[in-house]
């Protein structure tokens, strides 16, 4: 890698040394102007190139300045007792998040209940099962459900899939778990389909193809010779994967989750289509509508009045990219664990 | 030993107990290859025909109607969206594409690069949302208008630079030092070694990058709605509120009028077709070159 470090300037032949060259019957050797100018080229460009990426920098750090700068009042005015206040009343001027942290955090949970296990098998079926022919073209179908924008998702979720999720999982569920303490709490209320539990499931679709596709590309990084040494001992498929590419590949799965959380705290569109946007946490069933973080930005702040109101809302944009920021930080981290043991262990 | 007595060895019983276990994870690991694509099918067919329905010559000729009023289309909407991923793409490509370059050509290893490449994670999965909320709150700590097309198209082209840094690096990376090397040797200086030799291998990877960035900003919905707002009529100045297809359709999709559902199937019939073209495209690009 020696070659990034070579500086072109010192391999030209300086000017001075070509007078020796002048009286052979040689090519003529480029003008040293030309030499010159390109060295000046070459400054220009590395330094447009460091601009850039001081510019990315920048971004992010322009992100947090900006965010705490908006949300000043706010935290000035509530301080951290706005995140453990349910009250939203923007004509008494009276903010609190804990009902949008709390949706944003219970769509999310649901969504990876969802989303882990069916991202698992999924990566199972395509490193182990599917046969060769077939991987590229169902991995591709996958990946395409991070393509679709998730306005698509929101739009179809209120007017396809909620009706059909009040009508056949809402209602027979809560015929079954009537009377039955706790469990008949979480699905009480009335079964309209838009609520916390359908965001999760929509949630869930969208954040699929992240976390199946980073377990997919960690599970291919096993060892093909420890997975062999486990069928040459009779392993039957599932316990190679169970006992030897999980626990190989640990740290890259709970990347992968890791990188699914982050994507399903911050989604915006269609979580705000489904769940109903009601900043009230009137009981704890999962039919009930709420609001998330997300959701609330979306759909009050082009109208919100400046001063306490804004303000709060960017309080709230404020946690969301801090929770965000900690969940990607962590996957981060522990995909760049597992590449490191890479390194060492085969 | 006879038939019965090997049916009864524990080990024997074991192993059949394992291959039972192994059978019903597999069968479970397929049930949920089956699940994923069931949403793509289910979600794909619903935009298919609820959008085509829709959708009618009127849609990509006539401004966004009143409500209940009758016809009328998506055309301020559509132009929208075009000119304002377009600038996004024009501001957020050569700045993508120089910070690939330093992170795969001038630095790889240095404690720059190495928090670049962590920040620039960050940002590709950061909430769309709260970088429409920082280019607001630039944009008012600056005493500019707050709600334009340029703070749309600047909030978009933030977007595009992770995605569009990420993919460079990752291509230029994949260059052989071979190349480099014979060019270096031939006394080429540094910044034409990069656009004329690596830069061009790396071509198609390049491009499949800027692709994707395009389709992803392109149904980017809620930037949008904290910058560009929205705008009933045609209009090309961007210094004012500006519409875009997808706020369209978020607007149109939640009112009750039986006329603006319709269309907001329609746009997203055809953000889905855009968008997923694009990304067809953009793989069909690198399988080739593969």
């Amino acid at each position: 890698m020696s070659i990034s470090s070579i500086n072109p300037q010192k391999n030209s032949l300086d000017s001075a040394n070509y007078s020796h060259f002048k009286d052979r019957t040689m090519d003529v050797p480029p003008s040293p102007k030309s030499t010159r100018y390109s060295s000046l080229a070459d400054q220009v460009f590395g330094f447009l190139a460091l601009l850039s990426v001081c510019f990315t920098l920048l971004v992010l750090f322009g992100i947090l300045f900006s965010l705490v700068l908006g949300a000043w009042p706010a935290i000035d005015h509530f301080g951290l007792g706005f995140l453990t206040s349910t009250l939203w009343d923007p004509v008494k001027q009276e903010f609190g998040g804990l009902v949008m942290i709390y949706g944003t955090i219970a769509t999310s949970i649901i969504a990876l209940a969802v989303a882990v296990p069916v991202s698992f098998g999924i990566a199972i079926f395509l490193t182990e099962l599917s046969p060769s022919w077939l991987k590229r073209p169902l991995g591709t179908a996958i990946e395409l459900l991070a393509a679709i924008p998730s306005i698509v998702y929101g739009m179809w979720g209120l007017l396809v899939f909620s009706p059909l999720l009040a009508t056949y999982i809402q209602l027979p569920l809560q015929k079954i778990l009537k009377g039955v303490p706790l469990l008949g709490s979480l699905v009480s209320g009335p079964p309209v389909g838009i609520g916390i539990l359908s965001a999760g499931i929509i949630l869930a679709i969208m954040i699929i193809p992240f976390i199946s596709s980073v377990m997919r590309d960690v599970f291919e990084v096993t060892p093909p010779l420890l997975k062999e040494s486990a069928y040459g001992l009779g392993a039957t498929t599932w316990e190679v994967i169970s006992k030897v590419v999980l626990p190989y590949t640990k740290a890259g799965v709970v990347g992968g989750v890791m990188l699914g959380l982050g994507r399903a705290l911050g989604e915006t569109m269609a979580v705000t289509f489904v769940i109903g946007n009601i900043n009230q946490l009137s009981s704890m069933s999962l039919f009930s509508a709420a609001n998330s973080i997300t959701s609330v930005l979306a759909s009050e702040f082009a109208e919100a009045s400046e001063g306490l109101h804004k303000a709060s809302l960017i309080y709230l944009g404020l946690v969301l990219f801090f929770i965000t920021f900690v969940v990607l930080s962590l996957s981060k981290v522990m995909l760049a664990q597992l590449r490191k043991s890479e390194g060492t262990k085969s | 030993m006879t038939q019965t007595e090997m049916l009864n060895d524990p080990k024997y019983q074991k192993f059949v107990a394992r291959n039972r276990v192994n059978k019903v994870a597999l069968v479970l690991s397929v049930l949920a290859m089956g699940f994923g694509l069931l949403w793509l099918v289910w979600i794909l067919y619903e935009t298919l025909v609820l959008g085509i329905g829709g959708l009618s010559f009127a849609t990509l000729t006539q401004d966004t109607p009143n409500p209940g009023e009758e016809g009328g289309g998506l055309a301020n909407a559509i132009f929208g969206s075009f000119l304002m991923v377009s600038i996004a793409t024009l501001i957020g490509t050569p700045i993508g594409i120089m910070a690939g370059i330093y992170l795969a050509e001038y630095n790889p290893k240095g404690a720059l690069s190495v928090i670049t490449r962590f920040v620039n994670d960050i940002l590709l999965s950061a909430p769309s949302i709260v970088i429409g909320l920082f280019v607001y709150n630039m944009l008012l700590f600056a005493h500019f208008k707050a709600f334009s097309g340029w703070a749309g198209s600047i909030a978009l082209a933030l977007i595009v630079i992770p995605v569009v840094i990420r993919t460079t690096e990752n291509m230029l990376s994949l260059v052989p030092p071979g190349l480099r090397e014979a060019a270096y040797a031939l006394g080429t200086p540094k910044w034409k070694v990069i656009i004329s030799i690596t830069l061009r291998s790396a071509q198609a990877g390049v491009v499949t990058g800027v692709l994707l960035a395009v389709a992803r900003i392109s149904g980017e919905t809620a930037p949008l709605l904290l910058t560009a707002l929205s705008n009933q009529f045609w209009s090309a100045d961007l210094s004012s509120p500006m519409a875009s297809l997808p706020v369209t359709i978020f607007k149109f999709a939640m009112s009750p009028h039986e006329n603006w559902q319709q269309l907001a199937w329609a746009g997203v019939f055809l953000i889905t077709i855009a968008v997923l073209g694009l990304n067809i495209l953009a793989r069909s690009i690198t399988s080739q070159k593969n």
